[in-house]
């Protein structure tokens, strides 16, 4: 997913080999990652299609299936990859991750400690951030999960920039071998204040804290806990919020048919038997609609003290 | 204190935590209420109400370190302030009580006959060498209605007076965090409002990363192509395309301390350079220049005022600008590579060659589909772009023109919403007041056009 060093970067001659993970885009909504082998065959409602004939063309290509219908084949991005894998757990998504990545101060270098791991979503995008010569440690308690996590990274080619350790957090704190050398810590537990003490003796000065909870209590208690070693200790809650865009035409009340169709909620182009419709000005029209995620969880932020 | 070797094989001083001559720092004074950016020099100074301190003790300390105003033989200066000799912010009194408030305002009247040292007793008293915690005391001792505020009420107070009396610098290293949110609170035009979860979302949407070639249209000053770059850790390019002759000014940039690898790394070329050069398309690109030449007399008239306000936000770069030329004094100072240099021919060849990875757009004032229709075109195929604009309306219109017109797929307009809170015992709350907005946003995927097989 992340390239390695110049040659990898998207480009024109960058083709699909076999063994590329590629995104298969239907809508933008209805997207799935496949792994790309030279026999593999992807069947999906508009039809079937080989893997055969994806080799060799450049990512973001139009493939048609055996029936007409197509898809494309986009390079895959932690974006992408939030949106198309399993979900073992709660993620978080990306108006949260970027806010934490950028917050974190998070650079290419970094050290970042983490937990829970969950579904990776975060991870992926840790990586990103702290490649080509960072790391990400990442733990959780759970040993299935750490283990299905262990697999996405190997499948999305970020192995050598994460470490999945299995290790119950809250209990016994970060190991000690990375006393001093994180960067940033992200926290998504749900006592996180246990982990605390402990994130502060990994943390380098100045180092940043972040706590994801979705309670309020949750962050109340962090709060309190995070008084004794940190300062410059604040909340925040990041949504996204999306807009439906179409293009349409809003009739003049003078106008007696344009008014007639309005009302009865018809969205189709007036069918005029003078032809004057081709006249009528159309407009790009932009909205909010339905009902839209209210609330993920808060997010605190913390600076550990310096202690001269 | 642990080096990892990652920091050496890193453009370096971008994680370094200690400050060091001519490095670039964000002061913050009173706890956010004033935030300024500085260059460390020898000669360099602030002036904190009104007195003088120079900043040559904060040379050479930690970012996070903390300096309180205090006032000695010579005149005003910073002294450090060490952080367990005044607990954290103040407030370890107020977490004692768990049993109810019951003091109120109800007998207090507000008529400024409650102080009764005056202000001739305070520099008395700063004559003969009390320092700023000790006159806060002395108020506190010296206010007849102190013992019957609540402990809350008493805690603003302390804070209000030990704002005035002596008032604290916190050292901070500038981060595209920190430099944006500087700039949106007190001068936020000249960053097109753009709030910074709005600029977290830039990077990520668009993809940024080691290796990238990012295509950044920044009419922000710069700090676009900055939180890119940083993003970037001295590998892969950034280009700042423009139209016409002269590139856009990037002097945010400057503030983020980018080693010389980062910075000849941040390159400008214009759009005729990048546009394909065969015969059918020089005809276009000359008409764009004519159209471009109108936008270029804008850009001259944002160049000159925004060049002053800048200034205005240093405070005290005139001072620094001075001390920078002399080279002597500090060979660390003299920055051999300027960002934003003109891209030389092979970087620009190879960029028509390969496509850039990532295109991001952030021209506030200008329309997006006619900046987007130029841009767009520049990329490889799967890759990610987003336009930041701070009205809808002109994103609507690029998103619709770009789906009839084939060029993209997986578009999306959204707007970030942000909300701070204040968290306190039996005090939680959002904060009373809030930014309403941090701007649109369009993001998509570039594809090709045609329909091939």
């Amino acid at each position: 997913m992340l390239p390695t060093d110049s040659t990898e970067t998207l480009s024109f001659n960058r083709c699909i080999t076999e063994g590329d993970l590629v995104i298969v885009y239907e809508r933008h909504d209805v997207m799935k990652a496949v792994q790309v082998s030279e026999k593999g065959v992807l069947q999906n409602r508009f039809g079937m299609f080989k893997h055969s004939d994806w080799i060799g063309k450049p990512f973001g290509s139009k493939i048609f299936s055996s029936k007409g219908g197509f898809v494309y084949l986009l390079a895959p991005t932690p974006e992408l990859w939030t949106l198309v894998l399993s979900h073992r757990t709660q993620i978080l998504y990306i108006a949260d991750i970027s806010f934490v990545v950028m917050y974190l101060e998070i650079v290419p270098g970094c050290v970042v400690l983490e937990s829970g791991t969950g579904s990776g979503s975060l991870s992926t995008s840790l990586a990103r951030a702290v490649a080509p010569h960072g790391h990400v440690y990442t733990f959780d308690f759970h040993e299935q999960r750490a283990a299905s996590a262990r697999e996405d990274f190997e499948r999305t080619g970020l192995s050598s920039l994460v470490t999945v350790g299995v290790r119950d957090i809250q209990g016994e704190g970060f190991p000690d071998e990375f006393s001093g050398r994180a960067d940033s810590v992200f926290l998504d537990l749900p006592q996180p204040w246990l982990a605390i003490p402990s994130a502060a003796k990994m943390l380098q000065q100045d180092g940043v804290l972040c706590s994801f909870s979705p309670c309020i209590e949750q962050v109340q208690r962090s709060c309190e806990t995070l008084k004794s070693s940190f300062t410059d200790i604040r909340t925040f809650e990041i949504l996204l919020q999306t807009y439906e865009v179409r293009e349409g035409h809003l009739p003049s009340w003078q106008d007696g048919d344009g008014v007639l169709a309005s009302l009865k909620g018809c969205k189709k182009r007036q069918r005029s038997t003078n032809g004057q419709e081709n006249s009528r000005p159309r407009t790009v029209l932009a909205r909010r609609m339905g009902e839209t995620r209210g609330h993920t969880g808060y997010l605190t932020f913390a600076r550990l003290n310096c202690v001269r | 204190m642990s080096a990892n070797n990652s920091e050496e094989n890193l453009s370096g001083s971008q994680n370094r935590r200690i400050t060091w001559d001519g490095c670039s720092v964000l002061l913050d004074i009173n706890d956010g209420d004033r935030v300024l950016f500085a260059r460390l020099t020898a000669g360099s100074k602030i002036k904190i109400g009104d007195k003088n301190c120079s900043l040559l003790p904060l040379i050479g300390c930690p970012f996070g370190s903390s300096f309180q105003v205090e006032v000695g033989a010579e005149g005003p200066f910073l002294a450090p302030l060490i952080p367990n000799a005044q607990g954290n912010g103040l407030s370890e009194k107020t977490d004692d009580q768990t049993m109810e408030e019951c003091r109120d305002n109800r007998a207090l009247v507000d008529n400024n006959t409650a102080q009764s040292l005056t202000g001739e007793d305070i520099d008395g008293m700063r004559r003969k060498g009390a320092t700023g915690d000790e006159i806060v005391q002395a108020l506190i001792a010296n206010s007849a209605t102190f013992e019957k505020k609540t402990a809350f009420s008493q805690e603003k107070y302390r804070i209000k007076k030990q704002k005035k009396y002596a008032p604290r610098v916190l050292l901070r290293r500038p981060f595209a965090r920190s430099i944006c949110e500087a700039y949106f609170k007190k001068h936020a035009e000249k960053i097109g409002f753009l709030r910074v979860d709005t600029l977290s979302l830039l990077p990520s949407l668009a993809n940024v990363t080691a290796h990238s070639n990012v295509l950044v249209f920044d009419m922000l000053e710069g700090i676009v192509t900055g939180s890119v770059a940083e993003r970037m850790g001295g590998t892969g390019y950034v280009c700042n395309p423009y139209c016409g002759t002269t590139p856009l000014p990037i002097s945010i940039v400057r503030m983020f301390n980018f080693s010389d690898e980062t910075c000849k790394r941040i390159l400008s070329a214009s759009l005729t350079e990048l546009q394909p050069s065969d015969g059918e398309n020089s005809t276009s690109g000359d008409q764009l220049v004519d159209e471009c030449n109108i936008k270029e007399q804008q850009n001259k008239d944002t160049v000159s005022s925004s060049a002053k306000d800048l200034f205005n936000m240093e405070e005290i770069s005139t001072t620094n600008m001075e001390t920078d030329n002399n080279v002597a004094a500090s060979p660390k100072c003299a920055k051999t590579v300027k960002a934003g240099e003109k891209a030389p021919s092979e970087t620009i060849k190879h960029w028509k060659e390969h496509g850039f990875s990532s295109l991001i757009i952030a021209a506030p004032n200008l329309d997006a589909w006619d900046i987007a229709k130029d841009l767009v075109p520049l990329l490889s195929y799967s890759a990610p772009f987003v336009i930041y604009h701070q009205y809808l309306q002109p994103l609507a219109t690029c998103m619709h023109n770009l789906q009839s017109n084939k060029m993209a797929i997986n578009l999306q307009v959204s707007e970030p919403w942000l909300r701070e809170y204040q968290v306190l015992p039996s005090r939680t709350h959002p904060h009373m007041q809030m930014s309403s907005s941090g701007g649109y946003l369009l993001s998509g995927t570039r594809i090709s056009s045609s329909d091939q097989n």
